[in-house]
């Protein structure tokens, strides 16, 4: 105990050291252990190189003061009582913006936390349409939602791959059902049907019966919504049982452990979708994969573009507002229009990123390639 | 109270009363010093006392009439799930509080008495082992009833729940004081909840000293001859699961008005088990035991989430066990060692048997 | 029909790996009567071991022979296994032996979580990709019905071992020994069995049997991770009442029939029900069995001994 006393005593001096000039912290939640904290790291990465940007240039010129940042990073462990808890650890902490959270459902417990503590969030990862539904008045996201996403996969299995019958597969957490579920819609709104509906979790491993079922009715793609742990070993499965259906899955398949989990069962007519644009084809795509990798000696997972969008946004609302205080730059963050690594940040009257790009990728050659 | 004043290291045997007046005043000022340490730690210990009405019911059910019960959390997720229907915009019904809590509350007893219904001829592991089941059971209904009707909106949980709203007082607010002082919504949650705890307490107290809380030690101790002397041991488990479960609908049920938000997610065997070493760790078949087993264990991953890491950075650089793996290494060390060192817990149960000068102490006064 | 045909098969090679754990479940609950919770993660550590072991052939000699390098993988697995089995017994479960029972029971989930914590610090959170060494490409198909080769292993193994185990218990002196404790410790102890030996023995030799289990189900799916094991294991554990605990036997048929329920439930649940449940209630099925069993049978399909043992 003593120690930890000693150890804040010790922080609080450096913190007082560095408030000759401002300090404004930034809260940054995601889950840093658990089954996605590889996820977790990179969004909280895609932050701190934001904040290191803008500190590196002396600091962001706010009310004619020079306001350098610091990064509070928080693990929510992907937990909806946690992510709470996390929360309200950030607004205590004085944060004046958070970049966060993850999960959807665990961003949107948390939401409620950081309205009441008068604290804007915007998320570069949550993608479930009611985190911006709630009629909160700071909450963003810089990632497209699943109405967007499921709009877009459900299209591009008609439209693209000329699909008429499609088979849907959901995971049953809240990001595969509620991408399945817009999946669903746009299938049927672009004339194909939904042959099959099954269902599995987000810790099966054998999916044999619902793909047994799902071959009878002969689908031209089958869908699943849900996470690479799941979609790699099913799709060894699919070949396992000789269905020769298009294989379709969303961002949380778009990664490259879904193609170390696959094994040989991948092949080109695998394709998944990512909200916005491939890191190559970012208005400041390469130059961010060089940073990140100089930066953490890693590759970019998902989600570090979005985060560090989302930190410029905070970080240009208040340089517009002249306030570093989420009050005066809020009305300034709510129209915000700059073009970021992702491309161009504004957010529309919900906070939901206008024209959110959603990309396809097909495997190829031993990784996702754009379309 | 009692078993709780003994235990107070020191004046617990010298000066109970002195003891009694240290508890009630720790447990009043505690959110207080809390405070100094941010609002976070309020509301962890807002989530300690919901996980302490939790310990005292698995602990009747476990410890009191000795059935292990490994899907407890069910009956928490029935209680949060009720509130949810009844005081909020997803069947856009908004009954008042004290209307939902004994709903809540009704419908886990209900719960309880369909689990012990058909579990009355089993004892030990296959009674852990089928509710287990059910505790599984019910949360995969709560993850996909929402197919073909959408009864509990599935996954994605329901969001926007009513506050606790005491005829007109809404503890989701700041208590405006005067002017300028008001108090946090934080504190009237944890004194409301706190409240609850010591409404617990004093039940169970009584309950254990009752005919009911006799038979189930009778019942627990051996089965066969409580019922050889004419204690009616179906009624008696049917009785614990139902009371057991009432806990668990009430914690839910405030549980869901605080965090505002359920989701299946909440209520996983991760969570029976971590309620189940809570009251193993305290003691079994002890108020105490589930009061400090529950306080320990909700506040530890917070503790290591402040302490392990800087510590880990500080002597190897490196973080080498994360917070919650740290937790899952001592949940489980908890289990294993206290059952070979210490099976009866940090504050063993008194009198393990009938309490009796616990009844005289309390006929007396 | 072929799809109800591949649904059998489907049912056949994931009940094969639930009997085959079953039977490690089902001998330590016949001689102890305690349900080894940690038996599930005895199969994820042997799973994770062999995986290990093939990482560091492939990385020593890559030009090793698939089926050397599985011999190797499994001779290495299973002693890993069969220690940590000696151990929990030597270390917890023989100490707790007289004590109430519910310390035991907590002391076996509390194993089952430790183990499982010290799987994540060991190989990390994320799933791992599992060497398929034996092919997974499915051979000819019969009436459109597709098995694969390491299906066919599955289910030839599993009645190998069963049968194997079979012997050991009824035609050897060991097997004797175990009868003799599974019926009363203190009487076979009179007759001169070192019955601390025989459950040492038993708990090392379903060990064994859960490392083999880990290895055939790792090579199916092609993926391993530190929570691998707990479910396979529920649901295995299921399949052993269902059979009659305590029954080498039972165990197979219930892994069997619980494996066809699961596969026959997800694919035609949706029909039996009119559209109400479907197959997102696949994992309800385990456990209303076991409900229903325990209820109405409690010996099980071939049960000889009595449930009621509190």
């Amino acid at each position: 105990m003593k120690k930890s006393i000693v150890a804040i005593a010790v922080m609080s001096i450096g913190l007082g050291a560095a408030h000759a000039q401002e300090v404004v912290k930034l809260g940054s939640a995601a889950p840093l252990t658990g089954t996605i904290s590889h996820l977790g790291k990179d969004l909280e990465n895609g932050s701190r190189m934001a904040v290191d940007a803008v500190n590196a240039q002396g600091g962001a010129d706010i009310g004619g003061k020079k306001v350098k940042f610091q990064l509070v990073g928080e693990d929510d462990q992907a937990d909806p009582r946690t992510g709470t808890t996390v929360a309200q650890r950030l607004v205590d902490a004085g944060v004046k913006g958070v970049i966060g959270h993850l999960n959807s459902g665990t961003s949107i417990p948390a939401s409620r936390i950081y309205d009441q503590g008068g604290v804007p969030q915007i998320s570069p990862a949550s993608t479930n349409p009611k985190l911006t539904q709630q009629n909160f008045k700071g909450v963003f996201r810089t990632i497209a939602n699943d109405v967007q996403q499921g709009g877009a996969l459900g299209t591009f299995a008609v439209k693209t791959l000329g699909a008429t019958k499609v088979a849907i597969i959901d995971d049953r957490t809240a990001y595969g059902q509620g991408l399945a579920d817009e999946t669903d819609k746009a299938v049927k709104a672009a004339g194909a049907q939904v042959v099959a509906r099954e269902f599995t979790t987000d810790k099966a491993t054998d999916f044999n019966a619902i793909l047994t079922k799902i071959r009878a009715t002969n689908p031209d793609v089958i869908f699943f919504g849900g996470m690479d742990a799941q979609a790699g070993p099913m799709l060894r499965q699919l070949k396992q049982l000789g269905i020769n259906a298009k294989f379709l899955t969303g961002d949380g398949g778009c990664s490259p452990e879904m193609i170390k989990l696959a094994g040989d069962a991948i092949n080109s007519t695998t394709y998944c979708s990512m909200a916005g644009l491939p890191l190559d084809k970012m208005p400041g795509g390469a130059k961010f994969r060089a940073d990140y990798k100089a930066r953490f000696n890693g590759e970019v997972q998902l989600y570090a573009p979005y985060a560090y969008d989302a930190a410029m946004a905070i970080i240009k609302a208040m340089e517009k507002a002249g306030s570093v205080e989420p009050a005066k730059y809020l009305p300034e963050l709510k129209k915000i229009s700059f073009d970021g690594v992702t491309g161009n940040v504004s957010f529309d009257d919900k906070g939901d990123i206008k024209e959110g790009a959603v990309t396809m990728y097909q495997f190829k050659d031993g990784t996702w390639v754009a379309l | 109270m009692n078993e709780l004043v003994s235990a107070v290291p020191y004046l617990g045997k010298r000066n109970p009363m002195a003891a009694r007046w240290l508890i009630i005043i720790i447990a009043l000022v505690a959110p207080i010093i809390a405070w100094q340490f941010g609002k976070s730690w309020v509301r962890i210990l807002d989530f300690a006392l919901l996980y302490m009405m939790l310990a005292l019911g698995l602990n009747l059910v476990v410890g009191f009439a000795g059935l292990l019960d490994l899907g407890y959390i069910a009956f928490y997720a029935v209680g949060a799930y009720t509130f949810a229907f009844l005081a909020s915009p997803h069947f856009d019904i908004h009954m008042p509080f004290w209307l939902v809590l004994p709903l809540g509350a009704a419908f886990a007893a209900l719960a309880g008495i369909m689990l012990g219904f058909p579990v009355l001829r089993l004892r030990g592991d296959y009674l852990a082992i089928v509710t287990l089941g059910f505790g599984e059971i019910i949360r995969i209904f709560m993850l996909n009833l929402n197919y073909p009707i959408n009864i509990t909106n599935g996954p994605q949980g329901i969001n926007m729940i009513d506050p606790i709203n005491l005829f007109g007082w809404d503890l989701s607010r700041n208590l405006q004081v005067t002017e300028t002082f008001s108090i946090n919504s934080l504190f009237l949650y944890y004194y409301f909840f706190l409240l609850c705890v010591a409404g617990s307490i004093l039940f169970i107290q009584r309950l254990q000293i009752s005919r009911v809380g006799r038979a189930w030690a009778a019942m627990r101790d051996d089965e066969l001859a409580a019922k050889a002397i004419g204690i009616n041991t179906r009624n008696m488990k049917l009785l614990a699961f139902s009371l057991g479960a009432t806990f668990g609908g009430v914690a839910g049920a405030l549980f869901g008005a605080f965090q505002g938000f359920v989701s299946p997610e909440s209520f996983s065997l991760m969570e029976s088990i971590a309620v189940l070493t809570m009251v193993v760790f305290g003691g079994m078949g002890n108020i105490a035991g589930a009061i400090v087993g529950a306080f320990v264990l909700a506040l530890l991953p917070e503790i290591l989430r402040d302490v392990a890491v800087p510590l880990q950075q500080t002597l190897f650089g490196t973080v080498i066990l994360d917070p919650e793996v740290l937790r899952m290494l001592l949940l489980s060390l908890a289990m294993i060692l206290m059952m070979l060192l210490r099976p009866s817990g940090m504050i063993p149960a008194r009198a393990r048997y009938a309490h009796r000068e616990n009844m005289k102490q309390e006929g007396a006064q | 029909m072929e799809t109800l045909i591949q649904q059998l098969i489907n049912g056949l090679v994931i009940g094969s790996v639930y009997a085959l754990i079953a039977l490690g479940y089902t001998m330590v609950y016949g001689i102890l009567g305690l349900i080894n919770f940690a038996h599930g993660d005895v199969l994820m550590v042997g799973a994770l071991t062999a995986l290990q072991t093939m990482m560091f052939l492939m990385g020593v000699a890559p030009g090793m022979s698939p089926i050397a390098m599985l011999t190797i993988a499994l001779m290495v697995a299973i002693p890993v296994s069969m220690t940590i089995g000696f151990l929990m017994e030597r270390l917890a479960y023989r100490r707790l032996r007289n004590a109430p029972r519910l310390a035991p029971l907590i002391t076996a989930i509390g194993m089952s979580f430790l183990l499982q914590t010290l799987a994540m610090i060991i190989w990390g959170r994320n799933y791992h990709t599992f060497p398929q060494l034996i092919s997974t490409t499915p051979l000819e198909p019969i009436a459109g019905v597709f098995i694969t080769p390491v299906q066919v292993v599955i289910i030839l193994a599993s009645a190998a071992i069963m049968i194997g185990l079979s012997l050991l218990v009824t035609r050897t002196k060991i097997g004797r020994a175990m009868r003799a404790t599974a019926e009363n410790h203190r009487v076979a102890s009179l007759m001169g069995v070192d019955t601390n030996a025989v459950i040492a023995f038993t708990f090392v030799v379903g060990a064994a049997l859960a490392a083999v289990a880990g290895v055939m189900y790792a090579s199916n799916y092609g993926i391993a991770h530190y929570g691998m094991g707990f479910m396979p294991g529920l649901k295995a554990f299921t399949a052993a009442v269902l059979g009659g605990i305590g029954n080498l036997g039972g165990a197979m048929l219930g892994g069997i029939v619980l494996g066809l329920v699961e596969s026959f439930g997800a694919g035609y649940i949706e029909h039996m029900t009119f559209g109400f449940l479907n197959s997102s209630y696949q994992d309800i099925f385990a456990f209303i069995i076991l409900g229903l069993v325990l209820i109405f049978k409690p010996t099980g399909l071939l049960g000889e001994r009595v449930s009621d043992r509190a």
